[in-house]
C-alpha cells in the first residue's frame, strides 16, 4: 500500500508546506466566490442561474455532510432530510420571531440550526448507531419520518403555534444569497476536511475499515460514531437554514424520505468517501433537471439513465474514494511529474484541499 | 484473465469519460438553449408563463391546467391575438416541487413573461408568490385554494395574485349553509384527515359556520394519512346518529369511509368538498346514494361548458378534463381581458407599467368575464378571492350529477 516509493527514489522531491496549501486554497476559494458573485450581481448571467447556484450550494452542503457518516464513517443512515428539516425549522422560527436585523440574525440562525440539528444527531445517534448496516438504515429512516410527522402534528397536539402543521411556515425572511450560501459551503468543506485529517478523523476512518480492529486499538467506537453522525447532522441543519432562507416557505412534505434518498444518491454517485465526488455529483444532479429542461419530457428519463449507467459501469461512484488535492497537483507540477502516471493515493492522509477550488 | 480485466478497466474508464463528456455537452446545450430563448424576444408578442406539475404524482392537475389555459390562448391567437400581438406561451414543468417552481418561475422572468397562469399546487404556489410579488408579476392561479396564497400572515394582501378557484374555508361555509338551508340538518359530525391542510381548512370553516347557524356538532373524529380502517371513528359517529357527516377529504379516503360507514350503520347524509370529485370510482352506488359535495365546475351543465368540453376533448383527450382545466380556461379568459385593457395604455409588454396595468385590469375587468365556472363573472373581494357561487353535486345511482348552484 505504500505509495511513497517514488519519494524515496527522488530525495529532493519538493513538498509544499501545509500552511501554504491552505493559503492557496483560500485564495482560490475567494477568487471563485468573488468572480461568480460579481458575475451574478452584475446581471451578466440570467437570474435563474443565481437561483440554481444557491440551490447547488445547499445541496453540496447536504451531500458533503452526509458523506461524513456514509463515506468516512461507513454507515448507511437514511434520515438526512430529517436533520435538514430540524435545522430549517429551527432557523425559520428564530428568523420570524427575532427583531435583530436579518443580516445579523441569519448567521445566528444558521448556528442555531446547526446546534439543534447536531443535538438531534446525538439523541438519535446514541441508540441508532448500536445497529449496523440494514438495521441502521431502517432505524434512521424511521427517525427521519418521525421528525417529519412531529413537525406536521406538534402544533395541533400541543396547542401552540410553532411549525404551523401541514400549511407550513410562510414569509420567512429570504436571506440566503449566492455569497452566504457558498461561504457556508466553503466553511463546511474546510471543517469536515480538517476534521477527517485530524486524529479524530483517523479514528472515524479506522471504524469504517474495521470496527473490531479499531476497538482493539482502544478507539471509543460509540463516541466517535456519535461524533461523526452528529457532525453530519449539524451541517445538514445548516443547509436546512439556508434552504429556509432560500425558499421563504417551509412545508414538512419537502423533507420526506425521498429527500434523504436524493442526498444519498448524490453521495453514492460521486463516490462514498470522496468529498470532491459528493460536490461534483451534487452540482451535476441539481443542475441537470434545469439544464435538461430543453428536452422537456425526456429529462426525467435522462436523469434516471445517468444514475443507472454510472452504477453499472462505475459502482464505486464517479470518483471512488479519490479526493482532489491542490497541494498534490502543485507538488507534482513543480516536481515535473504531472504527466507521469502516478498511482493515485487511495488513502486520505494525502487528501488535501477544498474541492470547490 | 489479467488481460481481460485490464480490458474491462479500459472500457469502464472510457465509458466514465464518455459519461463526463456527455454531461458537459448537456450543460452546454442547456446554456445555448437558454441564450437562444432569451434572444428572440420580439415586440409583437406577449409572453405568458404557464407553470405546474406536468410529470409526477400531481400531473393530472398540472396537465389539466396547462391544456385548459392553452386551449383558450390558442383560440385568441387564431382570432388575431391581443391588439394584434400574438400570445407566446412559456410552459414549464415543476414536478410538484417547491424549489423547482421557484427556479422555473425565475427562468420565466428571465424569458420576459408579462403574466403567469399558475402555480397549481398550493405549496408550490406559496413558494412562487413571494418571488412573483417581488417583481410585481400578475398571476392567476386556477387551483391553489389556501387562503395564505393571496394574504400574508400579517393580513396584507399580495396585490398581484388572483385566483379563479375558491378558497378552502369558502367550501366549508357553503356546505354548512347548504346543510342548514336545504337539508334542514340539526346535528352534524366531522371526520377528516389530520395533518392535511385542505381537510383541516374545510372542517374548521364548516364548524364555525355551524356554530353560527345553530347546527350542533355531535362528533369530531380524525384519522392519519394512509389509514384504511375507519370503523372505530365511524362507530362513534353511528352512536350519535347525526343528520349529516361532513367528510372533506380526498376521494379515495372518502370512498372507503362511506362504504365502511354504511357497514357500521351510519345512515346520515354525507357531505364533502371538491376533493370528492371522482368518488364514484371508490365506493358502491348504494353506499354513496344521496351524498352531496361542492365543486367549482359542473360538467355538462350549460352550453358554454359543453362547448368547452368538446373542444378540450378534441384537443387533449378526456383524461385530464377536470375541474382545474375549467378554472384554468377561465383564468386564461380573465388574463386576456386584462391584457386587452392593458394594451390601451400603450406601454410595452413585460414593462413595469404594463404589469401594473394588467393587475389593475384583472381586478376591474373581472366582473365582465362570463367564465365557464362562474357565469356571474369574477368579482374579487378585498383579499383577491373571487366571489362566486358553488356548484352542488349530488351522487345518484352511481353518477355525480349537477344538483344546483348554491
Amino acid at each position: 500500500m505504500d505509495n511513497r516509493a517514488n519519494n524515496k527514489a527522488n530525495k529532493k522531491r519538493f513538498e509544499l508546506p501545509v500552511w501554504a496549501a491552505y493559503i492557496i486554497n483560500l485564495g482560490l476559494f475567494i477568487a471563485f466566490i468573488s468572480l461568480f458573485g460579481v458575475l451574478l450581481s452584475s446581471g451578466a448571467l440570467p437570474g435563474f442561474i443565481t437561483k440554481v447556484a444557491m440551490l447547488i450550494g445547499i445541496q453540496v452542503i447536504l451531500a458533503v455532510s452526509l458523506n461524513v457518516s456514509t463515506g468516512y464513517l461507513g454507515q448507511l443512515p437514511l434520515g438526512h432530510a430529517g436533520f435538514m428539516a430540524v435545522g430549517a425549522y429551527a432557523s425559520a422560527i428564530f428568523m420570524t420571531h427575532t427583531s435583530i436585523p436579518a443580516g445579523i440574525a441569519f448567521p445566528i440562525g444558521i448556528v442555531i440550526a446547526a446546534a439543534v440539528a447536531g443535538l438531534f444527531g446525538v439523541l438519535i445517534g446514541i441508540p441508532a448507531l448500536r445497529l449496523k448496516g440494514d438495521y441502521l438504515a431502517i432505524i434512521t429512516l424511521g427517525f427521519g419520518e418521525i421528525i417529519r410527522v412531529v413537525l406536521l402534528n406538534i402544533d395541533s397536539v400541543l396547542g401552540f403555534k410553532l411549525t404551523n402543521g401541514a400549511a407550513g411556515l410562510q414569509n420567512i425572511p429570504k436571506t440566503t444569497t449566492f455569497v452566504n450560501a457558498w461561504l457556508m459551503v466553503g466553511l463546511t468543506c474546510f471543517l469536515i476536511h480538517t476534521f477527517i485529517k485530524s486524529r479524530h478523523g483517523r479514528a472515524v476512518l479506522s471504524i469504517r475499515e474495521n470496527e473490531i480492529a479499531a476497538e482493539a486499538c482502544g478507539i471509543n467506537i460509540t463516541y466517535y460514531k456519535t461524533l461523526a453522525f452528529s457532525m453530519s447532522a449539524a451541517f445538514a441543519g445548516a443547509a436546512g437554514a439556508l434552504y429556509a432562507g432560500y425558499l421563504g416557505i417551509l412545508n414538512p412534505s419537502s423533507f420526506g424520505f425521498m429527500k434523504s434518498i436524493e442526498i444519498l444518491v448524490m453521495v453514492v454517485l460521486g463516490g462514498m468517501g470522496s468529498m470532491v465526488g459528493s460536490i461534483a455529483a451534487a452540482i451535476a444532479l441539481t443542475a441537470a433537471p434545469e439544464l435538461l429542461r430543453a428536452f422537456d419530457n425526456y429529462r426525467m428519463i435522462a436523469y434516471s439513465l445517468l444514475l443507472i449507467a454510472t452504477m453499472i459501469f462505475k459502482p464505486s461512484g464517479l470518483m471512488g474514494r479519490y479526493d482532489f488535492s491542490m497541494k498534490r497537483i502543485i507538488e507534482n507540477a513543480i516536481n515535473g511529474d504531472i504527466f507521469r502516471r502516478i498511482r493515485k493515493s487511495r488513502a486520505f492522509d494525502k487528501a488535501e484541499g477544498e474541492g470547490e477550488a | 484473465m489479467k488481460m481481460s480485466r485490464t480490458m474491462t478497466m479500459t472500457v469502464k474508464r472510457t465509458f466514465a469519460f464518455a459519461l463526463a463528456a456527455l454531461m458537459m455537452l448537456l450543460m452546454l446545450a442547456g446554456c445555448s438553449g437558454q441564450a437562444a430563448q432569451s434572444g428572440d424576444a420580439s415586440a409583437n408578442t406577449i409572453k405568458i408563463g404557464i407553470l405546474g406539475p406536468h410529470t409526477g404524482e400531481y400531473a393530472a392537475y398540472g396537465l389539466g391546467v396547462r391544456n385548459g389555459a392553452e386551449l383558450y390562448f390558442n383560440k385568441v391567437n387564431e382570432n388575431g391575438g391581443i391588439n394584434g400581438k400574438r400570445i407566446e406561451l412559456v410552459i414549464y414543468d415543476n414536478k410538484g416541487d417547491d424549489t423547482e417552481s421557484v427556479t422555473a418561475f425565475t427562468r420565466m422572468v428571465d424569458n420576459g413573461i408579462t403574466a403567469l397562469i399558475g402555480d397549481v399546487l398550493t405549496g408550490n404556489t406559496l413558494a412562487v408568490v413571494g418571488e412573483a410579488n417581488a417583481v410585481n408579476m400578475p398571476m392567476i392561479t386556477p387551483s391553489a385554494t389556501a387562503a395564505a396564497v393571496t394574504v400574508k400572515e400579517d393580513g396584507t394582501v399580495y396585490s398581484n395574485v388572483f385566483r379563479t378557484c375558491f378558497i378552502d374555508p369558502f367550501q366549508g361555509e357553503k356546505m354548512a349553509g347548504f346543510a342548514n338551508d336545504i337539508l334542514g340538518a340539526k346535528t352534524a359530525a366531522l371526520l377528516c384527515q389530520t395533518g392535511n391542510d385542505y381537510a383541516q381548512g374545510l372542517a374548521e370553516a364548516f364548524k364555525q359556520k355551524c356554530a353560527q347557524l345553530g347546527i350542533q356538532i355531535v362528533a369530531e373524529e380524525g384519522y392519519a394519512k394512509g389509514d384504511v380502517d375507519f370503523k372505530s371513528q365511524l362507530t362513534n359517529i353511528a352512536a350519535k346518529a347525526p343528520d349529516v357527516v361532513f367528510c372533506p377529504n380526498y376521494y379515495e379516503d372518502d370512498g372507503m369511509i362511506v362504504t365502511q360507514a354504511r357497514q357500521v350503520g351510519v345512515s346520515s347524509t354525507f357531505l364533502g368538498g371538491d376533493g370528492w370529485s371522482s368518488v364514484t370510482k371508490y365506493a358502491s352506488k348504494e353506499a354513496l346514494e344521496g351524498s352531496f359535495y361542492c365543486s367549482s365546475y359542473a360538467p355538462g351543465s350549460t352550453d358554454a361548458v359543453k362547448k368547452f368540453e368538446e373542444e378540450y376533448v378534441a384537443g387533449y383527450g378526456k383524461d385530464t378534463l377536470n375541474m382545474f382545466a375549467a378554472t384554468a380556461y377561465d383564468a386564461a379568459m380573465l388574463m386576456c381581458a386584462a391584457l386587452e385593457k392593458a394594451e390601451t395604455g400603450g406601454s410595452a409588454p413585460a414593462s413595469e407599467e404594463y404589469k401594473q396595468a394588467v393587475i389593475d385590469a384583472i381586478k376591474s375587468e373581472g366582473a365582465t368575464i362570463c367564465g365557464i365556472t362562474s357565469e356571474a363573472g369574477y368579482t374579487f373581494d378585498d383579499s383577491n378571492n373571487p366571489i362566486k357561487d358553488a356548484v352542488i353535486m349530488k351522487v345518484t345511482s352511481g353518477e355525480e350529477v349537477f344538483d344546483r348552484m348554491y
